[in-house]
This record gives C-alpha cells, sequence and structure tokens, in this order.
C-alpha cells in the first residue's frame, strides 16, 4: 500500500445565497481554484469525485468536467447524506491509498436556496378518500407531528436532551452557549454565511424551533461549494518546494456507520458512530486529543455540537457541559472548536461542508487564516455527520515533508 | 355516529387497538431485538426468524423536543419524546395532555402509553395514533 495522501490545494467559496449561479458554476470555482493553489491543472488529476446530496444522481462530476477539462479519467459522483463532502476526499484518498492514482481533486457542492425545514413532509390538508396502510410501517398517512418529529431540528434537539437525560450540568443555557461562540467566532471569517455576534440572552431569547433549539441555534440552508487537491508520498517528493512547504498531511481518514443499538428504532444513534470513527482515527494518526490545536465538529445544531465534545474525546466523559461552560471550546480555550463558525453560522451547504472543514483546518495549518488564525497550529480534525447515518473523520498535520 | 360504530384504524400498524391497545414489535427470535418495521433480516445479528411481541404500555421519559416549527398542516407547539418501555422497546411519539411548557418534563419520568384520534377518511374511518401521558 502507498504511503500518506497530502492535501495540496484547497479552496472554498463564500457559503450563502447565489440565485445566479448553479452547482456547476459554485463547483468549478472552487474546483479551479484549488488546482491553482496546488500550482496544478486538470491535466494532472487521476480521479474526480464530486459530491452533493442533490445533484450526486445527476451526473454532476462529469458535468463539471465539461467546465474545467474533460480528460477521460475516472469520475466518482458521491452522495452521503451530510457526510457527502467527507465522503467525496476519502474516495480520493483511496484511490491514492490504493496506488490507482498519485493525484486526485474531491470537490463538494450544493446550492439549497431557502429550502426551509428538513427531514419529513407534512400532512394533507384535507381528508383522504380511503385510509389504506402502506409503507414498511403500513401507516395510514404521513406521522410527522403525530408520532413525533423527524424534522432535523427536533431530531437533534432529542439527541442533546437525551445526552442532557444522562448527564448533570447539561440544558439549555449549555446548548445556547455553543451557538453564542460559533455566532462569533464567525465574526472573524470573511468566508461564513452570516458574521454577526450574539449576546446568550439574545441566542436563548431568539425563536423557538424545537427546544432547546432556538432559531439562532440552528444552522441555515445556503449555497457553496469547496475543494480539495490530493497527491501521493511519491508525487509530493517530485513537486515544486513552496507546494510542499504549504502541504498538509492526512494522518487518518475515517468513515463509519451507525451499529446496531436498540435506540434506533426511534430514531438514529448520532453518538456511537462518531465515537467509533474518532477512536480509529486517533489510532491511525497516533494523534491524542490533546494534541489537538483545533476541531471542525458537525454543529449543525447547538445540541450536537455539544454531545460531540464527548464523542471526539475532546472533554472527560459526562463533561460536555462544564466543557462550555468554561469556554474550552472557544478560539482561546483548551481545544478550539468551529474557529470557521461552524454550520450554525458559517452555513451548511451539504455537500460542501465536508470538504470545507478540511479548507478551514488546512488554512489554519499553514498559517494563511488571516483575523481567525489559530496561531502555532500543527494539528487539527475536522467531523461531519450525516443522519442515517454516516460519520467522516479526518485528522491533519503540518509535518515536515 | 356513535362511537361504537365508528370504524378505526391504527395510524401504523405496530399499534394494536383490541383490547388495551398496545405496541408490538417484531422481535428477532434468535437474539432479541425489536424492530417496528418489516424486516429482511436481523440489524443486530443477522438471523431471519421474527416473532410479534406485545410490549408494554409503561414506560419512562428517555428524551423530548418541544416543536415550535413544523411541517406544512401540522399544528403546533407538540412535544415529541423518545420512549423507553418497560421491558424493552424504544419508540418515538409524542406526549399528549400535558401542556407544552418545558418545565413539566422530566427526563427519565414515568408515562403510559395512550391512544387519540388522528384523522379520519371520507368514509368516516378514524385513523388513531398513541402517544404517551406522565403518570
Amino acid at each position: 500500500m502507498a504511503g500518506d495522501a497530502w492535501i495540496i490545494g484547497a479552496s472554498m467559496t463564500k457559503f450563502g445565497r447565489y440565485p445566479d449561479k448553479d452547482s456547476i458554476d459554485l463547483a468549478s470555482e472552487a474546483a479551479l481554484d484549488a488546482l491553482e493553489d496546488a500550482g496544478a491543472t486538470i491535466q494532472d488529476i487521476q480521479i474526480l469525485a464530486a459530491g452533493s446530496l442533490m445533484e450526486a444522481s445527476n451526473m454532476l462530476g462529469q458535468r463539471l468536467q465539461k467546465q474545467i477539462g474533460q480528460t477521460g479519467i475516472p469520475v466518482y459522483n458521491v452522495a452521503n447524506a451530510c457526510a457527502t463532502g467527507a465522503t467525496a476526499v476519502r474516495t480520493g484518498i483511496m484511490a491514492i491509498k490504493a496506488g490507482e492514482a498519485d493525484m486526485a481533486l474531491a470537490v463538494g457542492v450544493e446550492q439549497m436556496g431557502k429550502m426551509g425545514l428538513l427531514g419529513s413532509a407534512g400532512q394533507a390538508r384535507s381528508a383522504p378518500k380511503g385510509y389504506e396502510p402502506s409503507g414498511r410501517y403500513g401507516s395510514v398517512m404521513p406521522v410527522e407531528g403525530i408520532l413525533g418529529t423527524q424534522l432535523m431540528p427536533g431530531v437533534f434537539a432529542q439527541a442533546g436532551m437525551d445526552y442532557a437525560s444522562r448527564h448533570d450540568g447539561v440544558g439549555f443555557e449549555q446548548f445556547a452557549k455553543v451557538a453564542e461562540k460559533n455566532h462569533a467566532h464567525s465574526s472573524l471569517n470573511p468566508l461564513a454565511q452570516y458574521r454577526k455576534i450574539f449576546s446568550l440572552d439574545e441566542v436563548m431569547g431568539a425563536a423557538m424551533v424545537a427546544y432547546p433549539n432556538t432559531l439562532l441555534m440552528c444552522c441555515p440552508t445556503g449555497d457553496g461549494a469547496a475543494s480539495v487537491v490530493l497527491c501521493s508520498d511519491a508525487k509530493l517528493k517530485t513537486l515544486d518546494p513552496d507546494v510542499r512547504r504549504r502541504a498538509v498531511k492526512i494522518s487518518a481518514s475515517v468513515l463509519t456507520s451507525d451499529p446496531y443499538v436498540e435506540s434506533d428504532t426511534a430514531q438514529p444513534d448520532v453518538s456511537t458512530l462518531t465515537k467509533q470513527a474518532a477512536a480509529a482515527a486517533y489510532e491511525q494518526s497516533g494523534v491524542s486529543p490533546q494534541d489537538l490545536d483545533l476541531v471542525e465538529l458537525h454543529d449543525c445544531f447547538a445540541t450536537a455540537e455539544l454531545i460531540h465534545y464527548e464523542n471526539l474525546q475532546l472533554c472527560e466523559p459526562g463533561g460536555a457541559g462544564d466543557f462550555i461552560d468554561r469556554r474550552g471550546p472557544w478560539r482561546d480555550g483548551a481545544i478550539p472548536v468551529n474557529v470557521s463558525g461552524g454550520l450554525i453560522s458559517k452555513g451548511h451547504p451539504i455537500g460542501a461542508t465536508g470538504v470545507a472543514n478540511l479548507y478551514e483546518v488546512t488554512t489554519h495549518l499553514r498559517g494563511e487564516a488571516g483575523d481567525r488564525q489559530i496561531e502555532g497550529a500543527r494539528v487539527g480534525l475536522t467531523h461531519v455527520i450525516g443522519l442515517g447515518s454516516a460519520c467522516g473523520v479526518h485528522v491533519l498535520e503540518r509535518v515536515a515533508s | 355516529m356513535s362511537e361504537a360504530s365508528a370504524r378505526r384504524i391504527p395510524v401504523v400498524d405496530y399499534l394494536v387497538l383490541e383490547g388495551d391497545p398496545h405496541l408490538v414489535a417484531r422481535a428477532c427470535t434468535s437474539c432479541g431485538a425489536l424492530f417496528f418495521d418489516r424486516r429482511n433480516a436481523c440489524a443486530r445479528c443477522g438471523q431471519r426468524e421474527f416473532a410479534p411481541q406485545a410490549l408494554a404500555t409503561t414506560g419512562t421519559l428517555r428524551s423530548f423536543t418541544i416543536v415550535h416549527r413544523a411541517a406544512p398542516n401540522v399544528p403546533v407547539p407538540y412535544v415529541s419524546s423518545v420512549i423507553e418501555l418497560d421491558g424493552g422497546g424504544v419508540v418515538k411519539a409524542n406526549i399528549v395532555d400535558a401542556g407544552s411548557d418545558a418545565e413539566k418534563f422530566e427526563l427519565g419520568m414515568p408515562v403510559r402509553l395512550t391512544t387519540f384520534v388522528c384523522g379520519h377518511d371520507e368514509e368516516g374511518t378514524e385513523a388513531v395514533a398513541f402517544g404517551f401521558t406522565p403518570v
């Protein structure tokens, strides 16, 4: 097997609303910029992995090639819920590790517009003609709102409250503090969809979406793309000194799905597969949680970020509430978490997210993050989770190449 | 139409309305794992045989959320919960007849299954759902 894989180019568009562009425009922008960042051209690339939850079934990668160069290389169109972007990157890493390619391009993109709440259809306006049981549960109507909620804000609220039920010192205020932090962090990130600072009172007093998640504790929908260029050890040795100097090593790349747990019958368990992915990533990389200079984790909702402190071993077991209370995940804390602003304020164009967090960590490790730079950052971790579920964790390191 | 003559149908097939209303799971005959939907093989052990198993109507509140912004035509607010049934089975359902004040819901509190009418079709058949009330 080949040695390590490296990130030699990284880019993301500013996240936000692009009504005048389409997914292909956004993906092209990110891909061309990442290639330029790597000092490479499309002619150097031997595999393309293109991630988009809504466009992957529509030959996104091949349509992208028509904008950036049709070279006949293999293309993988990837969808894996909110882990789509990380899965695309990992597809490129696997090709390099398998020795099939020495340079790969991964792109993640989503154009969501203002889709509103995701996760479930509503109820019919009028009575149906006659009830007929259908589907795997023999249901006679959509059950959203009748047998609980499957909408994302509520599902992740329940994941957070499940943690609160088992640990003291976790409640509405601790969850709200997560969002207070991420909004504050985003004020330093010019690529974030929103950059406004809110007080804890404003976060807690915002319109309630699904208790304890208020509107300011939920990620927005939005548009954007991100891209990375990957290469092998052997290839890296042949590249310009300036490319080598800025190269970031991928010390671990892990993808998990949810193992069976009893509560799967109620809703997916976002913790077990994250714990397993983190443990595998620490083992693969030889990095321990205390070594991390920054973490970009999947804060689709404030309740989710809090439980991932424990799932990723950033705090003691049961200590997630205490960790946020003592400002551990703030940019000047013990382990800075989501210094980009996270999904909550940087934004969450689904397919782009798992590539954009690699861009963020790479930029810090290169010392190029401007106002939001974590000084002297050498090691970082990225995490995404797609409900259903898929969890991607990567560990990145700055090392002499 | 009197109550007795109204036709009723459970909103999902794992709710049994006859006698004391209760939930019935498909239990793996090999490892005992419980499922509410039709399964081809057990997600826990891979074996292929299942037998129906009636579940308890009492349990505890493991988690909840109070939904204020919902899907189209779903009245708000309502309380969604995850309930751990006594003796096995974890299920998602609404907490009913208990208001929507977060302070009233204590994690770990005991609850009991109840049923309510959640709709009717043009022929007058009532769809009946289950929920839980604090004991």
